[in-house]
């Protein structure tokens, strides 16, 4: 049987849900140059907002109901966190030199984990996340899980939403101008403190949506969830060229579907039976990105803001 | 070129915000308990993960080996001496296990410890209490070679004198499952999946050997990273390669997700783990379709045996939290075992503990012998438990249900 449709689609799967993640780091880093390494929390906080709404609703309530409540629950959550993060925590440190932000997101990153598994119920191991009902679908001899259909729909819609913005508005337009220069941005009277507060909070609603996804997919959420994930999201990040918002898609598309295919393919070259197991998926898709970064420096798309580098 | 020394930087932070997660040792010093006789406070340590994925079965040991103090006290078992639990969290760590095993040794109120929950992690301690004599008694590692040396399957030799386990080592439980997959539900075609820890890979390796002696063939090979969550590219291979069961050698919090995973791609066989995998957690990750997969654990079904009754029980009574879990029974007979030794010690030099308290503890283990919750606790020659029972559970209506008692015999 061949198995290579199925393989992609499983690596496209795995790859969506990096991309959603990924395009947090990369709005965040074009128009600040910071690495926001609470990201992968802020993913994770998402999660535990839409359980939450999940555990408010009456029980029994239809999935089909409760998931547009939850995705809204978990973008409140993801977003008010990621806010009240650049306020409190980056602001004040806009002009100080780059390495105390980046310490600041780590710090910040290690006091949510804790702070969700000391104070949500239950939550000092993994939680049950509720499942949307119903059998696979198969499409050839593909199958795609029920969970995996909120996430092939909401990745390009996700991703849609965000290019008309970017591309169209007035408000997207001021944060290509930010990206590009702030400090012209600003003097053509374009509100960078606004714009930024901007680019936080939409990085967090799609690490909402990308954590409802996580749910669904997996079925149990915990609070080390972004970490892991937040690493390999940033990864994709810098795969598609950090800055650019479509390469933090194609960035997450590439290394979810080169995880996969490592896992199921290495194994079969002659004497490579060693390296290919699923252990070893993360060191192909590493050396995948330093290839990636040896001979195109700035990612598969380029970044948009290469010339500030 | 700034931006990319950023990320550099970046990378390397993280790689350092990883290893110093989990900080803050103590100086350890090999000082020795001078007990007099009225009123002395003898502390058991209790090493396991109370946080985080496995702390399910870790606040298990934990409350086990506390109700097995609180009983000693309640009996006045050990005449003039109060038994207190101190628990730490090795979050299924070896560098924060061998800081704890640091931490126990540097009081000198400790004169036992009871755990680790994961052979790793145990692999880390066991020099450090070894250096101190402070006895370990582990409720649940299985690996052989932390018992019988590395070369355990051709020439046994103890490596630590002071460690010791209520636990059925893998040499026996993969074997065990091997013939019961084989025999007795009748599979013949395995797929064999391990994490590649200490545990998961020592017991595949041990299942693996046995059921190719028996005739069954292995279709198919894998290891997953412990740390990811998504196995449907191995689900898809499980899936093709027409294997009639999967062998996974783990911990539930792989196992779960994993069982799921495999239905989920269209292979609808049974998964097969070892006591790792025997916890209620793996029924809420793996979902209803787990119904039908396979645990071995050591010991008989706690909740059979007399002598547990009154374990359940007093469990119950006492208030815990959370549940006893797999290794609740064997970290209360290791806290047991413990306090026999103490008994020992402080009734030969006269009711009063001896200068050297955890060096005569660690020698009267080896001889110590009683009816415990999970049978007969002793020990042979290498501190392995005596006891080598067996059984299987399967899912079913989401509980694990015994299926098959039995002791392995070569």
């Amino acid at each position: 049987m061949n198995e290579l449709p199925q393989q992609l689609v499983n690596g496209l799967l795995l790859g969506s849900m990096y991309g959603l993640v990924a395009i947090g780091y990369t709005m965040v880093y074009g128009i600040v140059q910071l690495i926001n390494f609470a990201h992968g929390e802020i993913f994770m906080t998402g999660a535990f907002g839409a359980l939450t709404v999940w555990l408010w609703l009456p029980g029994g309530t239809s999935m089909w109901l409760a998931l547009p409540l939850m995705i809204v629950g978990a973008i409140i959550v993801a977003v008010a966190i990621a806010v009240g993060a650049e306020r409190f925590a980056y602001r004040p440190l806009r002009t100080a030199p780059r390495l105390a932000p980046l310490i600041t997101a780590i710090g910040l990153s290690l006091a949510l984990q804790q702070a969700v598994w000391a104070w949500y119920p239950e939550a000092k191991s993994a939680r049950t996340f509720p499942q949307i009902p119903g059998g696979p679908f198969e499409i050839g001899n593909v199958t795609i899980q029920t969970g995996d259909i909120f996430l092939v729909l909401a990745a390009p819609i996700s991703m849609a939403i965000l290019a008309y913005f970017v591309m169209k508005t007035r408000t997207g337009r001021g944060m290509q101008a930010t990206a590009q220069d702030p400090d012209t941005a600003k003097l053509m009277g374009v509100n960078t403190d606004r714009i930024i507060v901007i680019a936080f909070a939409l990085g967090a609603a799609f690490a909402a949506v990308g954590a409802v996804a996580y749910g669904l997919k997996y079925g149990e959420i915990n609070f080390r969830m972004g970490f892991i994930l937040g690493l390999k999201a940033f990864t994709a990040a810098v795969l598609g060229g950090i800055g650019n918002i479509y390469g933090a898609m194609i960035g997450g598309v590439v290394l979810g579907v080169a995880e996969t295919l490592a896992t199921a393919y290495i194994a079969d070259i002659p004497g490579m039976d060693k390296f290919g197991s699923q252990s070893w998926a993360d060191v192909w898709a590493f050396v995948l990105l330093i290839l990636v970064l040896l001979f195109r420096p700035q990612g598969l798309l380029g970044e948009r803001v290469a010339d500030r580098a | 070129m700034r931006q990319r020394s950023l990320i550099a930087i970046t990378a390397a932070l993280a790689a350092g915000a990883l290893t110093l997660t989990a900080c803050g040792s103590r100086d350890s010093g090999d000082k020795k308990d001078s007990g007099d006789g009225g009123g002395t406070t003898v502390v058991i340590g209790v090493d396991a993960p109370l946080t985080g994925d496995l702390s399910a079965m870790g606040l298990g040991i934990k409350n086990s080996a506390d109700l097995a103090a609180k009983n000693a006290n309640k009996q006045n078992l050990v005449k003039g001496v109060t038994f207190k639990t101190e628990a730490l969290d090795d979050q299924a760590q070896p560098s924060a296990g061998q800081q704890n095993a640091s931490k126990f040794v540097s009081e000198k109120e400790v004169l036992g410890v009871v755990g680790p929950l994961n052979s790793s992690v145990a692999e880390s301690m066991q020099k450090v209490f070894d250096d101190a004599k402070l006895v370990q008694v582990s409720p649940a590692n299985t690996g052989p070679a932390l018992t019988q040396g590395q070369d355990w399957q051709t020439k046994k030799v103890r490596g630590y004198k002071s460690y010791f386990r209520t636990a059925t080592t893998d040499a026996i439980q993969g074997p065990f499952a091997a013939q019961y997959v084989f025999n007795e539900a009748k599979k013949k075609k395995v797929f064999v999946i391990d994490d590649k820890k200490t545990y998961g890979s020592g017991l595949a390796a041990t299942f693996t050997d046995e059921f190719k002696k028996l005739g069954g063939k292995v279709v198919g090979t894998e290891h997953i990273n412990p740390d990811a969550k998504d196995f449907s590219a191995v689900a898809t291979k499980v899936k093709n390669s027409g294997a009639q069961v999967v062998y996974y050698g783990g911990e539930y919090p792989q196992a779960g997700p994993l069982s799921k995973q495999i239905k989920a791609a269209g292979a609808k066989i049974p998964l097969v783990g070892g006591d790792g995998i025997k916890d209620d957690t793996f029924m809420k990750l793996a979902g209803s379709e787990a119904t039908g997969d396979l645990a071995t654990s050591v010991g008989a079904p706690v909740e059979d045996l007399p002598s547990a009754k009154q374990f359940v029980a007093d469990y119950k009574a006492g208030g815990y939290k959370e549940e006893y879990s797999a290794y609740g029974g064997y970290a209360y007979d290791s806290a047991w075992a413990i306090i026999e030794a103490v008994k020992k010690v402080v009734d030969d030099n006269g009711g009063k503990l001896p200068d050297d308290a955890r060096a005569k503890i660690t020698e009267a283990m080896q001889g110590v012998s009683f009816d415990g919750v999970t049978g007969k606790v002793s020990f042979d020659e290498f501190g392995d438990a005596t006891n080598k029972q067996l059984t299987v559970y399967a899912v079913k209506n989401g509980a694990w249900v015994p299926v098959k008692s039995g002791t392995y015999s070569g």
